[in-house]
């Protein structure tokens, strides 16, 4: 009997089988990450229970019940008849009130002004946050120095009446500038280009308070919008900006002088940043408000808005102090020994070797500072005055548009018009973390 | 001309004063002592001046003046006619108690979310950073007005309530009730009985160590722990013939309209105004805490991990005895100015009325005039706050700091 044998070569590879589905793909994924073991999968169900129990009454309430558009309260009330339906979020009474939350009760003919600030702003800031645009120093001065100045005279109309003292003492500084270089020359057996840093500094810097003193008292045509009507957002953004634009240069003075050698300096800004860190924001501001009327001579009378200013700055100061301090500290020895082995004295070894390199190191903390700075600025409505939350606080007094959604729904965008400035602004200091991160390594 | 000015810049550097740097230094000191001496006299003259324009004494007599205004919470005896200092007092209590209690919840709901945050589990991770995101972007005066305004406007009116826990606890617009705990005579010795216990517990704790660092062995010093707190303090409860009831709220809902709701004074109450200012207090720091917590637990390395692993040490003692003592010297520092944070943001109890320090502080410097004295007691006592609790950080910092030769 024959025997058949039969082979079987395969000549061809055996397709590759796709991975079990139960690995791959979503269902892959989530048997790795939400149900790999019995913990985990009880800790997916109590996860998405709380999720959805956030979640399902906040979308309907935000969205499914909300009303969109409307004149008055009518249009948010619950029909006649129905208890307790339709009490989503009262989007129209929003809309009416947008103007003042955005402006305050700005004159409705002066807006413009408001707009261009914003859009000023916006021109400056966008291109400084981007590392990749080019004129960063003209960027940074028209930012710090010009932007302040145009923001105020469009603000607050400008045509500041200034007492003939402010310019005597404009001319002072420029005067003691040319006496200290006189005395230098003639005492200090220096020349000419030795003096030159120290007329430039003070003649540079009496010009510079001359042409914004002019500019600040010159008529313009435009009318003047006095401080207790701004409002809104308008009002948060200007303490916020300022405070930190202001209590930058303040922060690196005092954080140089905490790291002095000069004991009666270093005593003196260690007193100073420790005391305001150590006191809440609202009795800073109360003292603003109160108190320090009471420190001027008579007849020397401050606008609110800049008693809380003063307040706000010198508060910020003492944080963004010790944020900057991090970063002196962070910069190597070796750096402050090179300057010196070069023979840079104090200033041009801080000004042009040690600050470049330790304010990029602190950006983040800077943009920090200045969220917190930011959610701070609610505290003024304590002290009378209206920035956004303050305005949408007042306008539930409103009768015209009280529902029983009033309040949540002010709250909610209060809480939406916070959380997107301050969110994108640590999502800009993370980037500007990792970005810095980069140059530092070895 | 040329060379004059050569032989200028070389020659040999003179004791010029100029360019000594002592004597710069000493003349920078002076000129700032100087200026902050000037501007010191003139707001002390300035103020001096515009108070007796007002026509309002300075100094601290006010204080032994009557109040005559209620406080809503007070853990102390207060009433309408103790004096101003008093009334302080009570505030300062509130503003030590609102602290306590809130440092206590954010460290807890921190600690929680923090590791959450660190989950294997996606939607566990996710739900954290969601948290952390959503509330460290929002200001805290915002979130303090939503549970106040928004949560605690919409629980039941005063006639109603909402009960929890075998009808023994009780929320409405008043507050949240309770049984409150009345001691009779003899209680004192239950209170003896719980310090023995705690100084017991210190006691064994330390023999424990010794005996595993001579012997190797261990103690359960733990559940000792948990016993003898709970079970000596219990038998003596027993053994001195329970001397101690519960105080329920009384709810009434008949009788007249007006004389309904809870009864005041009877039972343990907590405002509305304290719910509202610790929740938000605490679930607003608990989200800077928590990316404290993640960022410290993340700064120990894997190899930490590995090494346990590889000792056979499984999961939760590898997190207890190597990830969060390690963890624990990073998290310290950040975790410190949390307090202070929380501390001082406490102040904005004002905004809602809960009779902190500021507040009751602004009600007297409203009713007085005497703008200097109060602010000045704000600042020294939140400054001494500040002060003391740093220094206790500072303490335990550096008995959990890392020990080098």
């Amino acid at each position: 009997m024959a025997k058949t044998e039969t082979f079987q070569i395969r000549t061809e590879e055996a397709p590759l089988l796709p991975a079990p589905v139960s690995t791959t793909g979503l269902i892959g994924w989530m048997r790795q990450n939400l149900f790999s073991s019995i913990s985990n999968t009880v800790l997916t169900v109590i996860g998405v229970i709380i999720a959805y129990w956030i979640i399902a009454p906040f979308i309907q309430f935000a969205f499914i019940d909300a009303i969109w558009t409307g004149d008055d309260r009518k249009a948010c009330l619950p029909p006649e008849g129905s208890e307790g339906e339709h009490m989503g979020a009262c989007w129209a009474y929003v809309e009416a009130y947008f103007p003042q939350f955005i402006y305050g009760r700005y004159p409705t003919d002066e807006i413009w002004r408001v707009n261009i600030v914003y859009a000023l702003f916006a021109l400056l800031l966008v291109p400084l946050a981007m590392p990749s645009m080019p004129l960063k120093k003209l960027n940074s001065i028209l930012f710090l120095g010009v932007f302040p100045i145009v923001a105020f005279v469009l603000l607050t109309g400008g045509n500041i009446s200034i007492s003939s003292y402010t310019w005597i003492f404009v001319a002072l500084i420029a005067a003691v500038g040319v006496a200290i270089a006189a005395i230098l020359m003639v005492a200090g057996g220096r020349d000419f280009n030795g003096v030159k840093p120290v007329l430039i500094g003070f003649v540079g810097t009496a010009v510079v308070l001359a042409i914004i003193l002019g500019f600040v008292s010159a008529n313009l045509g435009l009318s003047t919008v006095d401080t207790p009507v701004w409002g809104g957002l308008l009002v948060t953004l200007v303490i916020a900006v300022t405070g930190i634009v202001a209590s930058l240069p303040l922060g690196i003075a005092l954080a140089l002088g905490r790291r002095s050698t000069m004991p009666i300096v270093r005593l003196v800004s260690v007193i100073f940043i420790e005391f305001w860190r150590g006191v809440p924001l609202i009795t800073v501001l109360f003292m603003s408000s109160v108190m320090l009327p009471l420190f001027l001579p008579e007849g020397v009378t401050f606008d609110k808005l800049l008693r809380v200013l003063i307040g706000v700055t010198l508060f910020s100061a003492a944080y963004m102090a010790e944020v900057v301090r991090g970063g002196l500290q962070a910069i190597p020895k070796g750096q402050y020994e090179g300057a010196m082995a070069l023979g840079l004295r104090f200033w041009p070894m801080m000004y042009l070797i040690i600050l470049p390199q330790a304010l990029k190191l602190v950006i983040p903390g800077i943009v920090n500072t200045f969220i917190g700075l930011f959610k701070d600025t609610t505290l003024v409505l304590i002290v009378g005055m209206f920035d956004l939350l303050g305005q949408i606080q007042s306008s539930f007094t409103d009768p015209t548009w009280s529902t029983p959604t009033q309040g949540h729904t002010g709250y909610l965008f209060a809480a939406i018009v916070f959380f997107v400035f301050c969110f994108g602004m640590s999502r800009y200091s993370i980037f500007m973390e990792r970005r810095l991160h980069t140059g530092h390594k070895r | 001309m040329s060379v004059m000015e050569q032989d200028s810049a070389r020659a040999p550097a003179r004791a010029s004063l100029f360019n000594d740097p002592k004597v710069r230094g000493i003349f920078f000191q002076v000129v700032l002592v100087v200026a902050l001496g000037y501007v010191g006299y003139n707001i002390v003259d300035n103020t001096r001046i515009n108070l007796e324009q007002q026509n309002i004494a300075s100094g601290w007599g006010f204080l032994n003046n009557t109040a005559g205004f209620g406080i809503i919470q007070s853990l102390v005896s207060y009433s309408e006619t103790s004096s101003y200092g008093q009334a302080l007092y009570v505030g300062f209590l509130n503003t030590l108690l609102v602290a306590i209690v809130g440092i206590f919840v954010a460290t807890i709901i921190g600690f929680v979310v923090g590791i959450a945050r660190l989950s294997d589990n996606w939607v566990i991770s996710r739900l954290a950073y969601c948290y952390v995101e959503l509330i460290r972007n929002v200001p805290l005066l915002l979130q303090i007005f939503f549970w106040y305004f928004a949560v605690l406007r919409a629980v039941p009116g005063k006639r109603e309530k909402w009960s929890f826990f075998f009808d023994s606890f009780h929320l409405n617009i008043a507050g949240f009730r309770g049984p409150k705990p009345i001691w009779e005579d003899g209680a004192s010795f239950i209170g003896i009985a719980l310090i023995i216990a705690i100084v017991a517990c210190i006691v064994i704790a330390q023999w424990a160590r010794k005996r595993q660092e001579a012997t190797g062995q261990q103690f359960p010093v733990f559940w000792t722990a948990v016993g003898l707190i709970i079970g000596l303090p219990l038998i003596t409860y027993f053994v001195t013939g329970m001397p101690m009831h519960l105080e329920h709220p009384v709810f009434v809902d008949t009788g007249p309209r007006i004389r309904q709701g809870f009864q005041l004074n009877v039972g343990f109450n907590l405002i509305p105004e304290f719910l509202a200012l610790t929740a938000a207090l605490s679930i607003y720091t608990a989200s800077f805490i928590a990316e404290i917590v993640r960022a410290g637990i993340q700064a120990v390395s894997h190899g930490q991990t590995e090494a346990a692993h590889a000792l056979g040490l499984r999961q939760s003692p590898t997190l207890r005895l190597v990830i969060i003592p390690q963890a624990m010297r990073v998290i310290i520092p950040p975790l410190t100015s949390q307090y202070l944070n929380l501390t001082k943001n406490s102040s904005l109890a004002v905004a809602i009325a809960f009779p902190d320090l500021v507040s009751v502080g602004g009600t007297v410097l409203n009713q007085t005039g005497q703008a200097i004295e109060i602010i000045g007691i704000w600042m020294a006592i939140y400054l001494t706050l500040s002060l003391v609790t740093s220094a206790f950080m500072n303490w335990y910092n550096q008995r959990m700091a890392l020990v080098e030769r």
